[in-house]
C-alpha cells in the first residue's frame, strides 16, 4: 500500500519536470511558430537556411532584452507581415479561416438536432 | 418537409467548400511580400567594411538624398550577374550606392570587389545576418530604394535591365 502510494506521488511529479523550462525552450516554442520564408513550409525551427539562421539570433537577441513572446512575434509581424506567423490572428483576411469551421460546425449540429427531434 | 432541406443543405455547404478550395488553387502557393510599403528604415550599428571601424546607421543615411541599398555577398551567384547594373546606376551621380557585406568572407569579397568593380559609395557589414533582418530582408541579393529614411521600394532578387529602367525613371 506504501509503495502504491509512492507510486502515484511520482507519477504525479512526473510531468512537473517541464516546468523548468528555460530561455532555450522558449526560443525553440517562438522559433517553432516563426515560418521560414525561403524555404516555404519549414518552420524557422526546422530549418538550417541563411535566413532562418539569422532570425533564430534575432530572437536570441530579442529574449535577452527580456522581450516577451508576443512582443517578439509583434516585431516579426511588422518586419515581415502577417504570413511569417504559423498562428495567424482574426482579420479581414482570415475571417474565413477562423469561422467556416464554427458555420460547419453549428450547421451540422442543426441538421443533427432536426433529425433528432422529429425522429423523437 | 426534412427530405428536402437536407439534401439542399448538403449542396450549399459543399458549394462553399467547393468555392473556396478552388479559389485557393488559383492563388500563387508562393509568399510574395508587399514591396510597396512605406517603411522607415532602421537604426543599427555596424561595421565598416574596409577600415572595420564601427559605425552609426545614421551617418551613412542622410536626409533629402536618394540611396540604393544593395544586400550583396561574394558566394551568391545572382550577385555576379546584377554587378554590372549596379555598376551602371553608379554613372548617376544623384544615386547613392551603398553597400551590405551579407554573411561573408571579407578576403572573398574584397576579391570579388576587384574582380568586377565598386559600385559602393559605402559598404558595411553584417556579419551574422541579423542587420538584414532589421530590414525585414530574405536573403542576397535584394536591394532597398530609400529617400528621407524612408523605404520606397524594395527589390527582392537580382536587379536586371527593367529594374534598372524603373529605378532611373523613380529617382528622376
Amino acid at each position: 500500500m506504501k509503495f502504491l502510494r509512492f507510486f502515484v506521488i511520482v507519477i504525479l511529479l512526473f510531468p512537473l519536470n517541464s516546468l523548468n523550462a528555460g530561455e532555450n525552450d522558449k526560443r525553440n516554442k517562438i522559433t517553432k511558430n516563426l515560418r521560414c520564408l525561403i524555404c516555404q513550409g519549414q518552420s524557422v525551427y526546422d530549418s538550417d537556411s541563411e535566413f532562418a539562421n539569422s532570425l533564430k539570433i534575432v530572437v536570441d537577441k530579442k529574449l535577452q532584452e527580456g522581450l516577451s513572446e508576443d512582443q517578439i512575434y509583434e516585431y516579426f509581424k511588422t518586419k515581415y507581415g502577417e504570413w511569417i506567423l504559423y498562428d495567424p490572428g482574426l482579420n479581414k483576411n482570415t475571417y474565413i479561416l477562423w469561422l467556416l469551421p464554427i458555420l460547419i460546425f453549428l450547421i451540422g449540429g442543426a441538421i443533427i438536432y432536426k433529425s433528432f427531434i422529429i425522429k423523437k | 418537409m426534412k427530405n428536402k432541406i437536407l439534401p439542399f443543405l448538403v449542396i450549399i455547404i459543399f458549394g462553399i467548400i467547393f468555392f473556396i478550395f478552388y479559389k485557393g488553387l488559383e492563388d500563387s502557393k508562393i509568399y510574395t511580400p508587399d514591396v510597396n510599403t512605406k517603411k522607415v528604415i532602421p537604426v543599427f550599428n555596424t561595421k565598416e567594411f574596409f577600415s572595420e571601424e564601427n559605425v552609426k546607421s545614421s551617418s551613412i543615411f542622410e536626409l533629402d538624398k536618394i540611396y540604393l541599398l544593395n544586400i550583396w555577398s561574394s558566394w551568391c551567384v545572382p550577385c555576379r550577374q546584377e554587378h554590372p547594373f549596379l555598376m551602371n546606376l553608379n554613372l548617376d551621380n544623384k544615386l547613392n550606392i551603398i553597400g551590405m557585406n551579407y554573411k561573408d568572407n571579407l578576403k572573398n569579397a574584397e576579391n570579388f570587389l576587384k574582380e568586377l568593380g565598386n559600385p559602393y559609395k559605402e559598404i558595411f557589414i553584417d556579419l551574422d545576418g541579423t542587420i538584414a533582418i532589421e530590414w525585414g530582408a530574405y536573403g542576397v541579393p535584394e536591394s532597398f530604394l530609400i529617400y528621407n529614411n524612408e523605404i520606397i521600394k524594395k527589390y527582392i532578387g537580382p536587379l536586371n535591365q527593367e529594374l534598372v529602367d524603373e529605378i532611373n525613371l523613380l529617382i528622376k
